[in-house]
């Protein structure tokens, strides 16, 4: 009997322990993902109870649709701007950490402070931060004898603004991922470096860079992915209501989450037409990591 | 570079990220006519501010909402994870490359897609506007059990677990006196990842939850900012009250998430 029970434990535990994980993944992930490219085939509203099969009508209309573009635009414009400075800035960081410090502990809590701060948080102090009038940012230029800028009404100055969020909180996370990779880096490749006369620089470009290549394919691809969904710091950059949704009163920093926002959430339910956007946005973010995965393996590598 | 200069402009660094988390209590503790002149100093109305906030909104009741919120889904990770993990490291079993695979493909799968037919499905059973359909769809991550298999594969001795089945133990002995033991730095260290990113999840609540005693924390807090004129020392004191529980964990924990997050880094 036991033995029976024995083969029969050794056979179905594995299915038994993998099984919650893939019943709610495929219900909660899985399937609306799949549902997603069903529903966008239709003239769908939460509204009516008829739902028509309207064939690729709603992506038509969405690649007719002005805002659409200038959605993907803003979106774009944001994520190089936040996303390059960003990962520049956490691999020099990472550089200065990666030698014998004191504070060590002390630094890398100091630099990943931001990122255990919410999005909400973020977005409402860096509002406040870049308001118009009393802004501290705006205080500082006056100060310095430049204008005032009007952070929320210029479509470049609102991109910085909110790329200027997203630098904030996600650098010091790199750096700390790009630390731990250095750690790895066998330490003789920089001493016989150093014998021969290589600068810092030269060190962090000819031979870290290169060796901890998979690691900035992974943070360059993973912060395009998150870059490409940007939604709370434009939408409460522009007052978390109507305003914040449209992404200001041009739509000059409406990003693509918050075009699907509307559509789904705002403008009448209308799930057919979001679900489209869905759909290009996934689209927009394979092929934008892709094109990423590729552009940073070019990165040299010395073996 | 001297070694004074890398001290100088890391404490800079560190400076920036601490400035603007120490310039909202400057703000949440001021009067709202005083904002005009940028000051730098924390004011004297903190307590007015705070017991503003909890006239304007429910703030109280948004707390314990993500305290629910944020327990559930960890607790829950944590599990499943735990034991998905297990399995993947240490048993055998028809298709689990093909599962690892999947659950690692999924991984680059942004969650923010699939939000309408979640909220389709939502409205299908009547769960709308109630923290389960919070908590349901985040009872499990693909990237827990990834983290979890990870771990476990190095840190699990295969000699430990064939001494437990020498002695007659069934693979849930194993789990409950084997495999949790050893799992418990990594399981914790998940655990409050798992923390901050509920604690902090703002869209899907946002879309979902519609009645101001259902929401969460994030959520009311965006209501703080929202309306025609933005009341900056409100919405701050708001923000400081929601983030204080996240820098008290971060101050007792801050080094075991640091170190899992370089873990993670290495491995992945």
């Amino acid at each position: 009997m036991s033995d029976r029970l024995y083969r029969w434990d050794l056979r179905a535990s594995p299915y038994l322990y993998i099984a919650p994980f893939f019943v709610l993944f495929a219900a909660f992930g899985v399937f609306p993902l799949l549902y997603t490219a069903w529903v966008s085939l239709h003239d769908w509203t939460l509204l009516s109870d008829e739902h028509p099969f309207v064939g690729v009508a709603n992506y038509r209309e969405l690649f007719g649709d002005p805002y659409f573009w200038n959605a993907l635009g803003n979106t774009l414009s944001i994520l190089v701007l936040s996303t390059v400075p960003q990962l520049l800035f956490a691999l020099l960081l990472a550089h200065l950490l990666n030698r014998p410090l004191r504070g060590q502990t002390f630094f890398r809590l100091g630099l990943l402070l931001p990122n255990v701060t919410s999005v909400v948080a973020v977005a409402v102090i860096f509002s406040q931060l870049f308001g118009r009038d009393f802004g501290l940012i705006n205080a500082i230029l006056e100060s310095l004898g430049a204008g005032r800028i009007d952070w929320q009404n210029g479509t470049a100055s609102s991109h910085v603004a909110i790329a200027t969020m997203i630098i904030w909180q996600w650098t010091g996370y790199n750096s700390l991922i790009y630390l731990a990779a250095m750690k790895a880096v066998p330490r003789d490749l920089y001493e016989s470096a150093t014998l021969d006369g290589a600068t810092g620089l030269q060190q962090l470009t000819r031979i870290t860079i290169p060796m901890i290549r998979p690691t900035i394919i992974f943070t360059v691809v993973v912060s395009t992915i998150y870059g490409l969904q940007v939604f709370a710091q434009p939408q409460l950059f522009g007052g978390g209501g109507p305003t914040g949704i449209t992404g200001g009163n041009d739509r000059q920093f409406q990003t693509l989450s918050l075009y699907l926002y509307e559509h789904a959430f705002t403008n009448g339910f209308q799930f057919g037409y979001a679900s489209a956007t869905a759909w290009v946005m996934f689209a927009v973010i394979v092929l934008g990591a892709g094109l990423n995965y590729l552009f940073v393996r070019k990165i040299r590598s010395t073996s | 570079m001297t070694r004074r200069l890398v001290y100088l402009s890391l404490t800079a660094v560190v400076f920036f990220s601490a400035f603007p988390l120490y310039f909202s209590v400057v703000v949440a503790s001021s009067d709202t006519s005083a904002l005009s002149d940028a000051r730098l100093l924390p004011g004297a109305h903190l307590w007015d501010n705070v017991v503003r906030v909890f006239d304007t909104v429910p703030f109280g009741t948004a707390m314990l909402n993500s305290v629910l919120v944020s327990l559930s889904i960890t607790a829950s990770v944590v599990l499943f994870s735990t034991l998905a993990g297990f399995a993947f490291a240490r048993l055998r079993f028809r298709g689990r490359t093909a599962f690892l695979v999947f659950i690692v493909g999924t991984m680059m799968v942004p969650t923010q897609l699939g939000i309408i037919p979640l909220y389709i499905l939502m409205a299908k059973i009547e769960w709308t506007d109630s923290l389960r359909a919070v908590v349901v769809p985040a009872l499990v991550n693909a990237f827990g059990v990834f983290f979890m298999t990870q771990y476990l594969s190095e840190a699990l001795p295969k000699e430990l677990l064939e001494a437990g089945r020498m002695d007659g133990c069934s693979t849930q002995r194993l789990f409950w006196h084997v495999v949790l033991p050893v799992a418990r730095p990594a399981a914790s260290v998940l655990g409050m990842l798992t923390f901050l990113a509920a604690w902090n999840d703002y869209f899907w609540p946002l879309v979902v939850l519609s009645s101001p005693e259902n929401h969460t924390v994030q959520v009311t807090l965006s209501q703080l900012r929202s309306g025609y004129v933005t009341d900056y020392a409100l919405s701050l004191t708001g923000t400081v009250l929601a983030t204080l529980p996240l820098l008290v964990v971060f101050g007792l924990l801050g080094k075991q998430i640091i170190g899992g997050i370089m873990q993670g880094a290495v491995k992945g």
